[in-house]
């Protein structure tokens, strides 16, 4: 408590509190994918969106007087709610919690036609924001990678999405099979000319149990970049959107100014979410301290609990200030802006001052006043500077 | 006491899983030595290791008691031994304490390194000796083949050797007439003052130091002062006894007989195998012949994984040594992994016996380093050291010229491996001295020098013959030669435990290999780390281990924060396992493997 007597800001006050929602069921499962998404034959929306309220209602005895900052529906494909299903949820958080003036409101959505025709649906339950799944803008690598879009369908999804909605964007897959630097300079300049403010693009990366991976074990997908190719393709990305405007706020994300994604700041500087729907994880602050929760990743598993009147948690625990800090510092290293050093300090978190010089010596870490950031080549090689920097 | 006639002492020698042991349970067995219930299968394996490794490791000794065809009850005194080299010193120990050997073959397997050696030692000991020809209950058991092979290779008489199973029990009752007909009984003086052979002794919790005898002339009894005459040590005796197998007491052990005494001993280092023991008052004052004992011939360091187990270690080490006389000890520093110890063994085996108790007996993991054995550097001024470590090499400029210790290998081999064989010999280094035949297999005899064969000799022989070789090894003292120290230097900074002798001309070829294998054992890191063999200052390898350049996750959001946790959490973990030079993590198993060469 600081020495005048006020009491210091919460932590969704400093850096947000937002509600992430899960929806998850697709069209087709994509083999790279190791998110919680399902292929259902059938989908009970009402029992669905019920689910939700019950869920919402739960969690906002628990935070109580929060001011929403976002709200994020994420997937699997949300975009094929019904868009009912979203209003009945943004009615109910609008029940419990005040939301902020410009608070954001995204959907991620498939560039098929099946969403598309919704988008005005989703704009009138209150989506101000739509996060496309683009993932690549050549049809040849589109179906490798099991989408059920083509480039032309993508292209004409994005501009429909544009005159919806205030803000927009979309995610590329990159370092795929065969790409070449010049192939992903060229599709990356077309991305860019399209004129978006913000861009997530992504390294392909083989997740364990998935078919990729599978196919991967047994020598299988060739002409995954080496190591160096990787390098050069990341640099290039860099390089690229920075001269459009674009630069990065984070390893994987590309924003105007002021177009990030307020959602995704929220974890990366350590806020407050909550995690509605299955699978999803939320970090809420009680006066116990901060509690770490994870919901049941089973689809029926989740809703039939909530229906019955449990939490549909599957893990709820207590961090310690340690690994609050720790925990800060492995996402808050990803943004450009870096490491608030005061809020490790307000932790009781201490540096270890030998290997923390030793990283800034070796051109890894920075230091600017109260920030501690990642060098370009430390980004690069976050895994193994947090490593040496939490290891004990 | 027993008449000297009526007493038959005999050792169970054969090569490794010939099936000594098994043949020692079917004599207890069917002199009802044991009662049925407590039996067990090689029960005479009594330490962990023995049991899990299903080999013996300790020579034993039991006495049982056999009426004979001829209306006479015997005492059997029988000695297990174990089939490995390395604790061939316990074989040839026992020897000297019995009259005859028992020469075990596997019928379905013939003559095999060991069982020559054996042979060999048993000739030495002016032994009688009763083939047996076991497992003749397999499919692939071929007792003429084996007898004539005996004949043959060791040029003794097998035409009466016994045919038997030990493990279903066929022909036990033949070994044990045999045993009485065939061997000698022991001789000695009953009114002559005490002389008693100190064969061997082992550290009880409960009793302290137990001592086993051989009586040569006189009577022991309890309660008698005996005095060793080799150590001066005397004692009074509190308890003597004979193995049956458990602890039996006995009023007095006469000439001829086997059996053990208790006399508050504290340390087997107090007690000297092949010492003589006769009564402090009137004794023997020419002591036995006595026998060589037994060096260490392989030396590692020990260290702790954790250094805070450092003490551990020490108090672990101490206590095994207790009961292991052939095992030696002495603290050492290294600037790589600090605090530990330098071990000598009897060899690989001995090595990873002590090795494996020490972490599984006292949970304490360990960092090996590579084995060396010991040369001897001669220096200018015409002084001799003996270097245990190579870490210790003194300076060149005073080292007049180095010895290294030599071997007589002998390796029996199917034809058709056989040039595998001669080329493993010769990269080691090796002198051909003989070559011969038996029916369709080789022997061979080459003149070796032990540290081309302490490392991985053993397993690339294995390999290369697919298991079917056998090899046997006996010290021949040493030899010069042109050896140097090979140093190894991770990102320019020396690592004493990878420091290694080598020959000269093979010094580039090792180096090389050396640094290849490290960069494939070491993790990079985030700058590029030169590794370097070197020979006093000139490096004669060199390999770079290239930096790593991309280590990122691409995507992380909420849910994710959980997953990247505990990947951290593993990294963690992990790193325990490495050890930090200057910047560079190298893993404990690299140590090892990075000495294994193939070929
Ligand atoms: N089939 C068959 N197997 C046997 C016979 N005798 C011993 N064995 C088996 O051979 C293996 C080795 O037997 P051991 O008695 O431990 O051999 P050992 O010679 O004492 O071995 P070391 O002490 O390690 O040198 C065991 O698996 C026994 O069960 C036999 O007569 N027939
Ligand atoms: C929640 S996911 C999927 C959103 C939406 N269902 C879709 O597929 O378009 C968000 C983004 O993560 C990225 N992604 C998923 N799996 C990936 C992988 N294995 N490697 C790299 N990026 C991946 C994709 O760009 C995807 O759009
Ligand atoms: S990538 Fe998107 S559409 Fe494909 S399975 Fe995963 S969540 Fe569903
Ligand atoms: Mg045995």
């Amino acid at each position: 408590m600081p020495a005048d007597g006020r009491t210091a800001p919460a932590v969704w006050q400093t850096a947000g509190f937002g509600i992430y929602v899960h929806w998850p069921f697709c069209a087709a499962k994509c083999p790279y994918c190791d998110f919680n998404s399902h292929v259902a034959a059938q989908i009970d929306h009402g029992a669905w969106a019920d689910a939700y309220e019950t869920d919402l209602d739960r969690w906002a005895a628990l935070t109580p007087g929060r001011l929403v900052h976002s709200v994020f529906f994420g997937g699997g494909t949300p975009s094929l709610m019904e868009p009912a299903t979203v209003a009945r949820i943004l009615e109910r958080i609008a029940q419990h919690w005040h939301f902020a003036n410009d608070a954001e409101i995204t959907l991620e959505a498939n560039p098929t036609s099946a969403e598309r025709d919704r988008f005005s649906g989703f704009r009138a339950a209150g989506v101000n924001r739509i996060s496309l799944g683009v993932q690549a803008l050549n049809d040849g690598d589109l179906q490798r990678l099991g989408r059920l879009h083509n480039v032309a369908e993508a292209l004409a999804a994005v501009d429909m999405a544009r005159a919806e909605f205030d803000r927009v964007s979309f995610d590329l897959i990159y370092a795929r099979q065969d790409q070449t630097e010049a192939q992903w300079r060229a599709e990356l300049s077309t991305a860019l000319s399209v004129g978006m403010d913000h861009l997530s693009l992504y390294q392909l990366t083989i997740e364990p149990n998935t078919p990729f991976h599978a196919r991967h074990q047994r020598g299988g997908l060739h002409g995954l970049p080496t190591e160096d190719r990787a390098v050069r393709l990341y640099e290039l990305t860099q390089d690229l959107c920075a001269n459009a405007g674009l630069p990065a706020y984070e390893v994987s994300n590309h924003a105007r100014p002021g177009s990030e994604s307020r959602h995704n700041l929220i974890y990366w500087r350590g806020g407050e979410w909550l995690g509605v729907g299955p699978g999803a994880h939320g970090r809420i602050e009680q006066t116990v301290g901060r509690i770490a929760t994870a919901a049941l990743r089973s689809p029926d598993a989740w809703l039939r609990a909530i229906a019955a009147g449990h939490s549909g948690l599957e893990e709820k625990s207590t961090s310690n200030r340690r690994e609050q800090a720790e925990e800060y510092l492995m996402m808050s290293l990803r943004l450009s802006e870096g490491s608030d050093l005061g809020r490790l300090c307000d932790l009781g978190y201490e540096l270890q001052q030998d290997r923390l010089a030793e990283l800034i010596a070796d051109g890894l870490l920075e230091r600017q006043d109260s920030q501690l950031r990642t060098t370009a080549r430390g980004r690069l090689l976050l895994n193994a500077v947090l490593s040496e920097l939490l290891s004990d | 006491m027993t008449e000297l006639s009526r007493i038959r002492n005999f050792s169970i020698v054969a090569h490794i899983d010939h099936g000594k042991s098994t043949l020692a349970d079917r004599l207890i067995q069917l002199t009802n030595t044991v009662a049925a219930r407590d039996m067990q299968e090689q029960m005479l394996d009594s330490m962990d290791i023995e049991r899990e490794r299903g080999i013996t490791i300790k020579a034993n000794t039991v006495r049982i008691e056999y009426p004979a065809k001829d209306g006479h009850t015997y005492i059997l005194n029988l000695i297990d031994t174990p089939g490995h080299v390395d604790f061939a010193y316990e074989v040839s120990r026992s020897m000297r304490a019995v009259e005859g050997s028992l020469l075990v073959v596997d019928a379905s397997q013939g003559v095999e390194a060991q069982t020559l050696a054996n042979v060999y030692q048993a000739i030495d000991a002016d032994h009688e000796i009763v083939p047996v020809l076991n497992k003749i209950d397999l499919p692939a058991a071929e007792p003429d083949r084996v007898r004539e092979q005996i004949e043959d290779v060791i040029g003794i008489d097998a035409s009466d050797a016994v045919e038997i199973s030990a493990k279903t029990g066929l022909g036990i009752p033949e070994v044990l007439e045999a045993i009485v007909t065939r061997l000698p009984a022991p001789t000695g003086d009953r009114d002559a003052p005490l002389k008693a052979m100190l064969v061997d002794s082992y550290y009880d919790a409960y009793l302290g130091v137990v001592v086993l005898i051989r009586v040569i002339d006189g009577v022991i009894r309890k309660g008698d002062r005996i005095k060793m005459l080799g150590t001066g040590g005397t004692y009074p005796v509190d308890r003597l006894g004979v193995f049956r197998p458990k602890m039996a007491d006995i009023a007095e052990l006469g000439p001829g007989e086997i059996g053990f005494l208790t006399a508050s001993i504290k340390q087997v280092r107090d007690t000297r195998v092949g010492d003589t023991i006769t009564h402090e008052r009137k004794g023997a004052d020419t002591p036995l012949p006595g026998f060589k004992p037994s060096q260490p011939v392989v030396f590692c360091g020990l260290f702790p994984v954790d250094s805070n187990d450092f003490e551990d270690l020490r108090d672990a080490i101490e206590k095994l040594a207790l009961n292991d006389a052939s095992f030696s000890h002495e603290m050492e520093t290294s600037a790589a992994l600090g605090f530990g110890f330098r071990c000598g063994f009897l060899g690989l085996l001995h090595l990873e016996v002590i090795r494996d108790r020490l972490e599984r007996e006292y949970g304490i993991e360990l960092i090996t380093t590579a084995p060396s054995v010991v040369y001897h550097v001669f220096l200018r001024d015409g002084t001799m050291q003996e270097l245990h470590n190579p870490a210790d090499m003194p300076d060149l400029t005073i080292v007049d010229h180095i010895e290294e210790p030599r071997i007589k290998a002998t390796i029996l081999v199917p034809d058709e491996y056989l040039g595998d064989v001669l080329k493993l010999c010769q990269d080691r280094r090796g002198i051909q001295l003989d070559l011969t035949y038996a029916g369709s297999r080789a022997m061979v005899v080459y003149d070796l020098p032990l540290n081309e064969v302490v490392f991985d000799f053993y397993d690339r022989l294995k390999s290369v013959t697919k298991g079917y070789a056998s090899f046997d090894y006996q010290m021949e003292g040493y030899r010069e030669d042109s050896l140097v120290k090979m140093q190894v230097l991770v990102n320019e900074e020396p690592v004493d435990a990878l420091s290694m002798m080598v020959h000269r001309d093979r010094a580039e070829q090792r180096g090389r290999a050396m640094c290849e294998k490290l960069k494939e054992l070491i993790p990079r890191h985030m700058f590029k780390i030169p590794i370097q063999a070197a020979i006093g200052g000139r490096v004669i390898a060199r390999e770079t281990l290239s930096a790593m350049r991309k280590d990122v996750t691409a995507k992380c959001y909420g849910g994710d924060a959980t997953r990247k946790k505990k990947l951290l959490e593993k990294q963690k973990a992990g790193k325990k396992k490495m050890r930090q030079f200057g910047k560079v993590e190298i893993p404990q198993q690299a140590f090892i493997s990075a000495l294994k060469m193939d070929g």
